[in-house]
């Protein structure tokens, strides 16, 4: 802007305008020439080497997981950077690749992750995989036989303990009888080749190495698969010192597609819409898995008016607050930074000290303490004026208290960017404007607002759309409330964040898929109102130049 | 020169980015580091909240010491439920994880937790209630170390008598304020968005059920209580307390400051949990426990028995140890009195309860005041509850109309419960 202003004819400033020919060849020629440095080379290897490093760390995982496309991935990106770094060209690649590695990681990744979520009914309940809600239905069915025995019981191995088969060494507490069970059944042993401590568990037995639990646990997914068949069902470990007779009452028919219950004869069959096993009398298992459910949960967010019906007055009160929290604290923050930028000001410097005290707080702990003092009948601002206002209890008084809260926290920021816009705007333009026979406000409404408005637009607009999702303004004051009495979903400060965010982490328990469809609608929402509100001030821009 | 720095930063951005870019390709990576370590020896992973950790680690030291494996107790300090449950459909959970009983509905339908395998002379050790708050679908899953439950504190300089019933109560506490004694009737938290836990003795007292129970003794979640006329009934003589009524119970009394109101002298009746005594005992209180009262000519005042509890990762690395270390080792009463010390909370294991009984009379006093207390539902559905009831609580307290509001909250947990 200075250099618009230092001259009217030179739109251009030295050396960004189209160099001559020669010159960018030269500048090539010389990088190519340029020595090459013992420091230079050395820590070139050692960040390659770093990156291969890395690359390495991260693929043992991903080829144990065989997740083939991710490891496709790394080795694109890991072979793409050694290429990139070892060749002398594409010199703005190499500036530019770092940063867009992050930009993709960071978020193009996360806004893709979010957007496929969407589509699903991931949330508590249906987290996992099919495989895996059949595998904890039957484990989480398994039954100790009524009245049967309980063993003490040693894990043995025959052979090696790190590799020779696993063999139970259960002793009867009764009879004092110890057998030897592995997937075969039980074997009685002769009392004479065992030896019994005290607890009844065998410390040593002729054929057998006795595992400690050291090398026990080392086996951990051994032990606990193994089942040793009995008549009355199966002998499992519980734990690595007792065994007892159990049986699976559910078990998972791939044939018919369900669980049937031995017990009751019960059968749930697996319904892929819902991602559950439904009886015919319309009862579901808990254990469910997460099943792709298409448009679903963004029909409900429009159609269910539960939701819709809340979604838009919230919005409203969202642009609301937005807009109240960057306009009030920009007013008074650009109002104080006037102020003190008066010449006739003394003790500026203190002054701005004490402003600048609420910006340097925690605005976690300012909050929460806030909300304390909002209460009724012990809150300072009551106690103080002595009034009785039911602050956070009726809608109005809660947005305006929560408004009040943000312009407090705010204003700090507003002011110093204000001060800082301030100064860069020459003094000689005012002074002119009062050498013309302005008044001060015409001279701040003609000239210093304009300049200021053209060197903070863009803040206000990264600020108006932090305060968009402005969780922790309104969760640690009035967690969104009041509510209405008749609907606990939606509350009068709620904006759509903690709206969202009571959906998906909520005391009802977590509901990612739809979370994750609202979280699109406020990202469209934001987004929008952002590219609108930057194509404004670009025109306000080429207005004031 | 210039040239050779921003090389230098280029690389390392790049060494970063490809960090950056590895971390987020997979998220298996830790379970891998883990599992390498569990190979050389058995290695045992518990994670609790951070009161927990401290009195754990002497014992999980010595259970890995007697028994040659590597015991680690890790303290996760916020949002321990969800952290667990996430981490372990991740693969990245730990093998034993502790926590309240009402978490288990949850665990088990993703698949988190599975059953402990107690002998009956272990399970006989235990409270009945403690035990009957872990068993779900018939299963037991998890065992259970303490337990709690609400009960009335009353600061005995200035109620020297416990109050039979609540109305008793109010007007003790009425006395007390027209004396300029106290500025506050009773202490029961509620805040701008309720709190079930705390008005459900009030509501049971006056005729009101969450759930019904099924044949099997668990909690019904088809036959929900809330929205009935009975809930009705009994949020009308609830509302008699609140705002507009009495002004007994009031949304400006919250969960922050509803223990340092009553150690502040400001009301003389608290209704709260073992976690208040140790304030109160700082702030030199003279108190005594007695059972939350009900309301006249009402059903006795249930609160809701919690039990905290170890449970088995089903995803855990080393299952096989992590049952040893549940179902036969924390079923001793050692680790039961050395959890109590850090925190005095009624041990759930009655040889661990006779054993701190005698130094703690506050213990009997609160077991006394759950001795009729209602097993906190552990069910799934047992989610959908907790906001709506709480917030049809709060605008009921504030002087809404009890059958609409408690209708609406009704039809909206009926809407949740799948």
């Amino acid at each position: 802007m200075s250099t618009k202003l230092s001259g009217p004819g030179s739109t251009r400033t030295p050396g960004r305008g189209p160099a001559g020919p020669g010159l960018p060849r030269t500048a090539r020629t010389a990088r190519h020439h340029a020595p090459i440095t013992a420091t230079g080379l050395a820590v070139k290897v050692v960040l390659l080497g770093l990156v291969a490093g890395i690359a390495l760390w991260a693929a043992f995982p991903l080829v144990e997981a065989e997740k083939w496309v991710g490891l496709a991935l790394l080795a694109a990106t890991t072979a793409g950077l050694f290429y990139l770094y070892l060749t002398p060209r594409h010199i703005p690649a190499k500036y530019l690749v770092p940063g867009t590695l992050f930009l993709i990681a960071f978020q193009v990744f996360p806004v893709l992750y979010t957007a496929s979520t969407a589509f699903t009914n991931f949330g508590d309940g249906h987290r996992g995989s099919k495989d895996e809600a059949i595998v904890a239905i039957q484990s989480s069915s398994v039954q100790q036989v009524p009245g049967s025995t309980e063993y003490a019981l040693s894990v043995a191995t025959a052979g090696d303990p790190a590799t020779g088969a696993l063999v139970f060494l259960v002793t009867d507490p009764a009879t004092g009888v110890v057998s030897a069970g592995d997937a075969d059944g039980l074997r009685r042993l002769d009392p004479a080749d065992v030896t019994v401590g005290s607890g009844g568990k065998v410390t040593a037995a002729d054929g057998y190495t006795v595992l400690n639990f050291g090398q026990a646990s080392a086996r951990s997914q051994e032990i606990t698969d193994l089942v040793v068949p009995t008549t009355g069902g199966a002998l499992r470990s519980s734990g690595l010192s007792r065994a007892y007779e159990g049986r699976a009452i559910r078990a998972y028919d791939a044939g018919c597609d369900c669980v049937t219950d031995s017990e009751s004869g019960k059968r749930w069959t697996a319904d892929e819409k819902t991602g559950s096993f439904v009886a015919a009398d319309g009862e579901r298992l808990a254990q469910g898995w997460q099943v792709n459910v298409g448009l679903e949960n963004f029909s409900r967010v429009l159609t269910d008016p539960n939701i819709s019906g809340p979604f838009f007055g919230t919005l409203l009160w969202n642009f609301a607050f937005a807009i109240g929290s960057t306009g009030f604290t920009f007013l008074l923050g650009m109002a104080i930074a006037l102020a003190l930028h008066s010449p006739r000001m003394r003790g500026t410097n203190l002054y701005r000290v004490l402003l600048i005290l609420p910006y340097a707080m925690p605005s976690f702990a300012m909050l929460l303490v806030w909300r304390d003092m909002f209460n009724t009948d012990f809150g300072l601002v009551n106690n103080l004026f002595g009034l009785g206002v039911d602050w956070f209890g009726e809608a109005w008084s809660a947005r305006a208290a929560v408004l009040l809260v943000q312009l407090w926290l705010g204003y700090p920021y507003m002011f110093l960017v204000a001060t800082g816009a301030l100064q860069a705007i020459p003094k000689e333009l005012t002074e002119a404007t009062s050498v013309d026979g302005a008044s001060p406000w015409q001279s701040f409404r003609a000239v210093t607002l304009p300049l200021l408005l053209v060197a903070l637009s863009p803040l206000l607009i990264a600020s108006f759309a932090y305060n968009f999702n402005n969780i922790n303004a309104i969760w640690l004051t009035t967690e969104g409330g009041p509510f209405p009495a008749d609907n606990p979903r939606n509350g009068a400060t709620d904006l759509l964040i903690t709206y969202t965010y009571r959906l998906a982490f909520g005391a009802q328990g977590a509901e990612f898929g739809t979370a994750a469809a609202v979280s699109i609608f406020i990202f469209a929402i934001v987004a929008t109102v952002s590219a609108i509100s930057f194509r404004n001030t670009r025109k306000q821009e080429e207005v004031y130049s | 020169m210039r040239i050779r720095t921003a090389g230098v930063v280029a690389v390392l951005g790049l060494a970063l980015a490809a960090s950056g870019c590895g971390g987020s390709d997979d998220d298996s990576s830790a379970p891998a580091a883990k599992e390498s370590a569990g190979a050389t020896g058995g290695k045992l992973v518990i994670w609790a909240d951070d009161k927990r950790t401290a009195a754990l680690k002497p014992f999980a030291e010595s259970f890995g010491q007697a028994n040659g494996v590597t015991v680690e107790v890790q303290a996760v300090s916020k949002d321990l439920q969800t952290t667990f449950v996430t981490a372990s459909q991740q693969g990245s959970g730990p093998d034993v994880v502790v926590g309240a009983h009402d978490w288990i509905g949850n665990l088990v339908q993703n698949g988190a937790i599975d059953p402990v395998q107690l002998a009956a002379d272990q399970k006989s050790g235990f409270n009945e209630t403690a035990v009957k708050a872990v068993t779900f679908n018939g299963q037991l899953y998890g065992v259970p170390y303490a337990m709690e439950n609400l009960a009335l504190i009353r600061n005995t300089e200035l109620a020297p008598e416990a109050p039979k019933t609540i109305e008793d109560l109010v007007a003790a506490g009425k006395k007390l304020k027209a004396d300029k004694k106290a500025s506050e009737i009773l202490c029961l938290q509620s805040g701008q968005n309720g709190d079930a836990y705390h008005i459900y003795p009030l509501y049971t007292s006056a005729g009101g059920y969450l759930f019904g129970t099924a044949a099997n003794g668990d909690y019904d979640p088809k036959d929900l209580g809330v929205g009935k006329p009975e809930s009705i009934a009994a949020f009308q003589k609830i509302a008699k307390l609140g705002e507009k009524g009495e002004g007994a119970l009031k949304r400006s009394i919250t969960g922050e400051n509803s223990i340092a109101t009553f150690t502040g002298k400001k009301c003389a009746f608290l209704v709260s949990g073992p976690w208040a005594i140790a304030d109160a005992k700082k702030a030199n209180i003279a108190y005594d426990i007695s059972p939350v009262p009900g309301f006249a000519g009402g059903k006795e005042a249930q609160p809701f028995v919690g039990v905290q509890a170890f449970y088995v990762a089903a995803k855990g690395k080393n299952k096989a140890l992590a049952q040893e270390f549940v179902a036969n080792y924390t079923t001793k009463p050692d680790l039961a009195v050395a959890l109590y010390n850090a925190e005095p909370r009624p041990p759930a294991l009655t040889a661990a309860l006779d054993q701190v009984k005698g130094s703690d009379p506050d213990l009997a006093k609160f077991t006394e005041a759950g001795r009729n207390g209602q097993v906190l539902p552990a069910i799934p559905a047992m989610a959908a509850i907790w906001d709506p009831f709480g917030k049809a609580e709060a605008a009921i307290i504030g002087g809404a109309d009890p059958a609409k509001t408690i209708t609406a909250a009704g039809k909206t947990i009926s809407g949740q419960i799948k």
